[in-house]
């Protein structure tokens, strides 16, 4: 009905291009007229296009800043090496507001106007929950670069996959022998009460079990708390570690207050990173943090032994050795997840190789392509560690980093295996009809 | 009011539900897809409009009624297999009791006390959807399968996750709603909520029992906003915390406004001008914040009584 | 931890939110009995008053306290400037009809937040307090900082109430509040005042944050819910009471302190606190010490 009301479109629609182009598909390659090369080549190097859900409003504006940054980056350095099929890359950004419903919108708009390839780059789990059902109706492929056990979970649709960061569920079973070999074994959870701090007591607790540690409280923080001394008091006298998880603005409140109240006699600390990404270590009232650890997805400050592909990633994103902008230092990154946007890109550009993706009319051979992956190599492609991919789960398992607070800075002390935060898979995608 | 002039507005409305159904088929996918979303948001800020527009109350905590409708259809979907329909009714009856509770404690106050009761009560109800996390799945939110959203007539299955249908179902409920309401309005008890608006002693000395007619009104609007909350989540698949929140208490409230408070198109004029506003916004710069806030302010300059209700002033007398 | 202690704890938390809170409520209520103006962008004057805080404090090398006293003397000023510019170019054209102005102050918060996103960021950056001595009581250890925040706050409150009760400004706002149309008949420039009332109640908000800031940092998005706090706190004291607002501020600060420390469910906790509150206003629809609200 387009056509109709458009009849130009009739000689400009890139469907008839297409269909054209599949007609002439089989000949092609041994019809050898300079014409037909030609004709070939045009439609060749059209630009791949990738719709990318960017967190540039709301709560996630932090990360949203810097996952366009690296995501830039990324681009440019595959378009220098050729593209892919030979074709460049072009982003499409549309701003989610970090809003499930505006997410799902602007996964249509993506869809029915943009008309991307495919639909890329979402953090918060929510934005992706609630865009989830958007790209499977709209059949449209949708490579998140969160971190909760969603996708994992099998609740979403194959259409959504996860292959370049691994989730909370791997994360907190990686660190946790760790914790109760080399921190303390009665270990206090702090969390936010809703579901991504649910996913971490939920993994944790049992993953501790296993190790011979044991959870002795979970002390679940509403999120729209912005103050937090007041629930300090239900951490029991008996605690070795005190598992800490926030994300939001009021983190820093929060490390802070936890400073205040034990004044460096309280019980060790271990936490995720999301609570500090993109906070300058050396804020005011954060020294307290010294000698305590966190979970790293990738080192924030550049390590000593880091490798040439991982040196290079960080030059192409420009950051620092501190981990914030090489023209800003008090611009700090959110290098934990971020890497997580470069992988993707390149493990997209893996799967529309080996799927010999020409249009969106190959978007399924496109999923089919990335659930067939297994290992992945570290190196250019994937600076922050080798990787093992779960088709069945679309979801990538990696190495996690264990750092130690030093004079203000994250000094790595430990690096997990890939089999530390394997788990029995719950679901199976590729059963799922498209 | 006489003969010819309701036939008129009666003729205004269905030409107008008539161009929505000529709009499913020339629409272009995209703006077909938005504009199930905004017949859906559009019930909601009629429900919205019966009590702000119609009865003079303003309530911030309407975001609970929509989130009722929308845990209401979503839960017994997600968790018990409930069919559409038996969910659909789960979530407006929901919608319901939830209003009937809310209006007999909140009506005992007036004016911004009335504002600020509501907005805690709905505030209660968003914490207790992420106390119920391990239900609700919190912030995060549940995917309703789409193979449960499928409604059986006979051997035809009509599936909720198909754009067309979707379509087709958001408009019917839009229009039954917006026929409904404009029934209501220009009913006697539309014409006493009027007169508790514009003065509720003179209506309690001249005989009426002011308590009960705000009452139902509270209970009316709460059943509309919890049919669109549950009709959202049916048709669209997702159910989260989001929904709840002071967001979508303030939302219709400014899609109302914006619109055109006590006319009856007003509010999916707002709703589609304010999705529109942000869309074309945001893709023109990333502060795209700026140009919404400075496309309301200048709105309310030249619309103070938002776009229709303003244009009734000046120059339609007959809009309803 | 004894229930002593622990009560002990959960005061001082109480006060601090409720000092901050009543402040902020304050700047709130004296816009909304004045001028009768439901101000939706309140919350965002106060994250502007946070973000220039942060600006100031920063561009001052040496003793915190320096760069702290600054931001305490300009932020105010900054955001009282933007809202009676606001005031000047929309409120006023609106005739400050109530729900015209309510689609203008969203329009407002839309553009205040937008313009701190782009030119302050989305990151919580942290203000270094004036003096912050740990005070270790024998069962936990205590900012000290805060305690200053508490005193601060009493002040600041007792000038107001000062401003308000004995000067000549603040007898003309009173009248203004009370009938603006008779005051405008006595020769009162009810437009100028309404101007003045709207920037000195931004500037409460600011000055708040600028207390609050070295607690709980500055961004973009920490407006909202001292927003809807403030409002709850202006109608249970009851609108245009001083005292009320300062006892409501109290009242919920230390009801969500004490409930929140005492309950064993941090959730669950402030799902209970809130409905008190609402009961205690549904019971009590004048608000603890207003005349029945108009």
């Amino acid at each position: 009905m387009t056509d109709a009301r458009k009849p130009s479109s009739f000689l400009t629609s890139s469907v008839s291009r297409r269909s054209a182009l599949k007609g002439l598909g089989a000949t092609a390659a041994l019809t050898a007229a300079p014409g037909f090369v030609r004709y070939a080549q045009t439609q060749s190097s059209a630009p791949i296009r990738i719709g990318f859900q960017a967190h540039r409003t709301g709560i996630g504006a932090s990360y949203g800043r810097w996952y366009e940054r690296t995501t830039a980056a990324a681009v440019k350095a595959i378009n220098a090496a050729g593209g892919i099929n030979g074709r460049p890359v072009e982003i499409v950004t549309e701003d989610d507001g970090t809003d499930p419903a505006r997410g799902a919108e602007v996964v249509e708009k993506f869809a029915s106007q943009h008309k991307v390839d495919l639909v890329y780059g979402t953090l918060f789990s929510h934005v992706v929950t609630g865009s989830a059902p958007a790209a499977g109706e709209l059949k449209i492929p949708y490579y998140v670069v969160s971190e909760g056990y969603h996708v994992a979970s099998g609740k979403l649709n194959r259409w959504v996959i996860q292959p370049g960061i691994t989730d909370v569920r791997a994360q907190c079973r990686s660190v946790a022998p760790w914790i109760s070999q080399n921190v303390g074994k009665k270990i206090t959870m702090i969390y936010p009460d809703y579901a991504f701090g649910h996913d971490h007591r939920d993994f944790f607790a049992p993953a501790a079990a296993e190790q011979g540690a044991e959870v002795i409280a979970q002390i679940a923080i509403p999120p729209t708390e912005t103050s937090f001394t007041r629930y300090f008091p239900q951490i029991p006298a008996g605690t070795d570690v005190i598992y800490h998880v926030m994300v939001g603005p009021a983190v820093l409140t929060f490390v802070k207050e936890l400073g205040e109240f034990y004044g460096g006699r309280g019980p060790k600390l271990f936490g995720f990173i999301d609570s500090l990404e993109a906070v300058d270590m050396k804020s005011p009232g954060l020294d307290f943090l010294e000698g305590s650890h966190f979970w790293e997805g990738m080192p924030r400050y550049l390590q000593a032994d880091a490798s040439e592909a991982e040196r290079a990633y960080r030059d192409a994103v420009g950051l620092d050795e501190n981990g914030a902008a090489a023209n800003d230092p008090r611009d700090v990154s959110t290098n934990a997840h971020m890497f997580g946007c470069w992988e993707t890109l390149y493990i997209i550009k893996r799967s529309m190789e080996a799927a010999g993706y020409r249009g969106i009319e190959d978007r399924q051979k496109l999923i089919e392509a990335t659930e067939a992956i297994t290992e992945l190599e570290e190196g250019v492609e994937h600076p922050q560690g080798p990787k093992r991919f779960d088709g069945k789960i679309h979801q990538v398992f990696g190495v996690q980093n264990i750092s130690v607070v030093e004079n203000g800075k994250l000094n790595v002390v430990h690096k997990t295996a890939i089999e530390d935060g394997l788990y029995e898979p719950e679901a199976d995608y590729t059963t799922q009809s498209f | 009011m006489n003969g010819t002039a309701s036939a008129r507005v009666w003729l205004l409305h269905l030409a107008f539900i008539a161009a929505l159904v000529a709009a499913g088929f020339l629409l272009p996918d995209y703006h077909r897809g938005v504009f199930s979303r905004i017949l859906v948001l559009a019930v909601f800020a009629m429900g919205y409009n019966l009590l702000l527009g119609y009865c003079g109350l303003l309530s911030l905590g309407h975001a609970m009624f929509f989130a009722a409708g929308l845990y209401g259809a979503g839960l017994p979907l997600y968790h018990l297999g409930w069919g559409v329909p038996a969910s659909f009714l789960a979530g407006v009856a929901a919608g319901g009791g939830l209003a009937f509770v809310v209006g007999a404690l909140a009506l005992r106050t007036v004016g911004v006390a009335f504002m600020i009761v509501t907005m805690m009560f709905a505030q209660v109800v968003y914490l207790t959807t992420l106390y119920f996390t391990t239900w609700t799945r919190g912030e995060e939110g549940l995917v309703l399968p789409p193979a449960a959203r499928r409604v059986g007539f006979g051997d035809t299955v009509l599936s909720l996750s198909d754009p067309t249908s979707r379509y087709a179902i958001a408009l019917t409920l839009f229009s039954i709603v917006l026929l409904a309401m404009l029934r209501l309005v220009r009913s006697p008890f539309g014409r006493t909520l009027a007169g508790i608006r514009e003065n509720e002693e003179r209506m309690r000395m001249l005989g009426y029992d002011t308590f009960r007619a705000k009452l139902s009104a509270v209970v009316v609007s709460g059943l509309a906003c919890a049919a669109a909350g549950a009709a959202y989540g049916l048709l669209f698949g997702y159910v989260g915390s989001g929904f709840a929140s002071i967001q979508y208490s303030i939302l219709p409230l400014l899609w109302v406004l914006v619109g055109g408070a006590a006319t009856t198109l007003g509010p999916l004029l707002g709703t589609a001008f304010m999705f529109y506003v942000i869309d074309y916004a945001s893709g023109l710069t990333t502060a795209w914040l700026v140009l919404v806030g400075a496309a309301l302010i200048f709105v309310v300059l030249f619309f103070p009584k938002g776009i229709l209700g303003t244009v009734r002033e000046r120059w339609l007398k007959w809009l309803p | 931890m004894g229930f002593g202690p622990l009560l002990l704890l959960a005061s001082l938390e109480g006060l601090v939110t409720a000092a901050t809170l009543a402040l902020m409520a304050l700047g709130l209520s004296l816009v909304f009995g004045v001028m009768r103006v439901v101000n939706v962008a309140h919350g965002e004057f106060f994250m502007l008053g946070a973000v220039v805080a942060w600006a100031v404090s920063t561009a001052f090398a040496g003793h915190p306290a320096i760069g702290f006293t600054a931001a305490l003397l300009v932020a105010p000023l900054v955001v009282g400037a933007v809202a009676f510019l606001a005031e000047r170019l929309v409120l006023k054209r609106l005739n400050y009809d109530p729900e015209a102005t309510i689609v203008a102050t969203i329009g407002l918060l839309y553009i205040v937040q937008q313009l701190a996103l782009t030119f302050y960021g989305a990151d919580a950056r942290p203000v270094q307090p004036p003096f912050n001595p740990r005070i270790q009581l024998p069962w936990f250890g205590y900012s000290g900082y805060k305690l200053g925040v508490i005193a601060a706050a009493g002040v600041l409150l007792a000038g107001v109430w000062f401003v308000l009760a004995r000067t000549r400004a603040g007898l003309v706002m009173r009248a203004t509040q009370y009938d603006a149309e008779t005051a405008q008949a006595f020769g009162i420039p009810v437009g100028r005042v309404y101007a003045g009332v709207f920037a000195l109640g931004a500037m409460l908000a600011a000055v708040a944050a600028v207390l609050v800031v070295p607690v709980s940092q500055a961004h973009y998005l920490m407006g909202r819910d001292p927003l809807l706090l403030s409002f709850v706190v202006v109608i249970i004291g009851g609108l245009g009471s001083l005292r009320g607002t300062v006892v409501a501020a109290l009242l919920i600060g230390l009801s969500d302190g004490i409930i929140s420390t005492l309950f064993f469910s941090p959730t669950l906790a402030k799902i209970l606190a809130t409905l008190l509150v609402a009961l205690v206003l549904v019971f009590r629809p004048q608000g603890l010490f207003g005349t029945a609200a108009r």
